[in-house]
């Protein structure tokens, strides 16, 4: 249920501005890793670059190869809905559809896209899907309700229960805690770490042992100065980022010298 | 520390919000406002109401038709409902599909161009429309209603909507259809400004799903937009049940009937406007007792808008 993916010399542009130059990188499956660096450097560029939703904006586009399992993303013949039904993602700021209860939330993956499902499988994947991302029990009595009626973090579980529900081999999640407080938090982090045993996990972060915490692998990006493409630093297991990272850039960042 | 001698400013006898004169000025302004709003209503309602009451009680023989008022003023209520209802089964499901195309498919460039096409047709005044209609429409549909007319000949109900077909094509359907072109653009300009706030969090979340535009369309900007569609229909069947100028000069009147293509069919404010000038005493009390009645109609129409809206209050993008 999760993928490899490999990213090959990876440009990334709005317009003609180049967000993101040059990235190439393997990411594993069955693990987590964190993107961090500086506001602006292209975390979220890439991260979006990697189910294709970089493209949804006028003018965005991407070169270079990102590979999932070895497919090309990017291939012409590939359609991107399918792309992004295989990486899902979660957002910044947690995003329920408000027109629709708790229930259909989890569903909406089914839903939206017009797929039939018996009630019964249907009740079957909304509870596997919410027990999956913890919160289940915080809500079986009260499914029908609007999903925009629950906590900022219940929402973000939410969220990742409907990412769950449509079985994607990979999840992306941007800064999936910064709207979020330290309980919501570490429930969010449980959850990740759970989450690794099925699928390949990226994650955006500015908070530092958040990395450390939850990621086997970072990557660091960082920006020359405004107006100049972001680019991949370094990359490479966790600990050893944190400890004895090779470019002095990351090291500066780490330790909080940074600027 | 810049350095300062007067002492910090007291919460208390720093004077009173009340007393700052633009506070208070504006307060009575608005609530003027809202009070002259609501005496005009009751002004208008009370004056409808005042010069109709003489028709309504009126034995059938006082009154111009021959029949009592209510004889009188249902055909013309049901006309003026048919024509309207024509115009806003046609115009809402246009208007949607080119808000849409504006909002969602046209590069930026051409859904410009489209939005100021419409905002022209906004512009253009209804006589100009009424005219087309009457000179250049009507005439024209008259092979088309000729072939509706043959093609549903014999098949129930149909038969009767497309019955013997008018000659000169200055029909109900006619009045309808220029209705319909003329409050395309309120509806569209409305729907697009809803569509273009649906929160891109909602669109980037159903994509991120795995869905098609259509499919993330369905699921995030028509949900988010349904209030706001239902009040530009109600925008745009208010300015077709009210439309004077147009449906006069479109439709030749004449009795009540099903047939939307043939002769016959008036609506309230057009037999208002062909009548009213040479009307007097209980004739005059007629015509406005039939005003009164179009107003409560909108009334209807807009309360029943209102208690749609608010059905689904709970589950709208709002919070
Ligand atoms: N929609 C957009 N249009 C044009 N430029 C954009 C857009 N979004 C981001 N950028 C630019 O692309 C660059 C990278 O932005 P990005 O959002 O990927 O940074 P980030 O690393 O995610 O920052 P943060 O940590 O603040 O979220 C920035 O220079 C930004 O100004
Ligand atoms: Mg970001």
């Amino acid at each position: 249920m999760s993928k490899r993916i490999e990213a090959h010399d990876v440009d990334i542009f709005y317009g003609k501005f180049k967000a993101v130059e040059g990235v190439s990188m393997t990411i594993e499956p069955r693990n987590v890793t964190a993107f961090i660096g500086p506001s602006g450097c292209g975390k979220t560029t890439f991260l979006r670059s990697i189910n294709r939703m970089h493209e949804v904006l006028p003018g965005a586009h991407v070169t270079g190869r990102i590979t999932l399992d070895g497919d090309n993303i990017y291939d012409p013949g590939v359609d991107p809905v399918t792309v992004r039904s295989m990486v899902g993602m979660v957002f910044q700021r947690p995003n329920p559809f408000p027109t629709m209860s708790i229930r259909d939330n989890v569903l909406a993956g089914y839903k939206i896209n017009g797929k039939k499902m018996s009630k019964s499988d249907a009740d079957d994947l909304v509870e596997q899907s919410l027990r999956g991302a913890n919160l289940w029990e915080e809500v079986k009595d009260r499914l029908d309700r609007p999903g925009s009626g629950l906590s900022g973090g219940q929402q973000q579980r939410l969220c990742i229960a409907r990412t769950v529900a449509v079985h994607p081999q990979v999840i992306l999640m941007d800064e999936p805690c910064s709207a979020l407080d330290p309980i919501s938090t570490l429930a969010i982090e449980d959850l990740i770490r759970e989450l690794k045993e099925d699928y390949t996990i990226v994650i955006v972060t500015h908070n530092m042992q958040q990395a450390a915490r939850v990621s086997d692998t970072t990557a660091f990006f960082n920006i020359e100065g405004t107006g100049k493409p972001g680019k991949l630093i370094e990359m490479g297991p966790t600990e050893k980022i944190f400890s004895t990272p090779e470019v002095q850039a990351t090291e500066d960042y780490i330790t909080g010298r940074f600027g | 520390m810049a350095q300062t001698t007067t002492p910090p400013p007291s919460l208390l006898g720093a004077g009173d919000a009340r007393g700052r004169f633009g506070d208070s000025f504006f307060r009575v302004l608005t609530l003027a406002a809202g009070v002259l709003i609501f005496v005009i209503l009751a002004l208008v309602s009370l004056y409808l109401i005042l010069e109709s009451l003489p028709a309504i009680g009126a034995s059938p023989e006082e009154l111009s038709a021959g029949v009592p008022f209510w004889q009188y003023v249902l055909p013309l209520a049901l006309g003026t409902l048919m024509a309207s209802a024509i115009a806003i089964l046609l115009s809402t499901p246009v208007s949607i599909a080119v808000a849409l195309f504006i909002s969602h498919y046209a590069p930026a460039r051409v859904s410009k161009t489209v939005g100021y096409v419409i905002d022209i047709l906004a512009a253009i005044p209804s006589v100009v429309f009424g005219a087309w209609g009457m000179t250049t429409l009507g005439p024209a549909l008259v092979p088309v209603y000729e072939w509706l007319s043959r093609a549903s000949a014999g098949v129930p109900g149909l038969s009767l909507v497309f019955g013997t077909p008018s000659t000169t094509g200055r029909t109900l359907l006619t009045a309808g259809i220029v209705l319909a072109i003329m409050i395309l653009p309120i509806i569209t300009s409305q729907c697009r400004e809803i569509f273009i706030q649906t929160p891109r969090l909602h669109e980037e979340a159903a994509l991120a799903l795995g869905s098609t535009k259509w499919d993330m369309i369905k699921a995030t900007v028509f949900p988010f937009a349904r209030n706001g569609i239902v009040s530009a229909v109600m925008l745009g069947l208010g300015r077709a049940l009210g439309e004077t100028m147009a449906v006069t000069l479109v439709l030749a009147p004449g009795a009540l009937t099903a047939n939307l293509i043939g002769v016959g069919n008036k609506t309230i404010p057009a037999e208002i406007a062909l009548n009213y000038p040479e009307a007097f005493g209980l004739r005059q009390s007629e015509l406005i007792a039939a005003g009164l009645i179009l107003f409560v109609i909108t009334l209807a129409v807009n309360m029943v808008a209102r208690w749609i809206v608010s059905r689904y209050a709970e589950f709208s993008g709002a919070n």
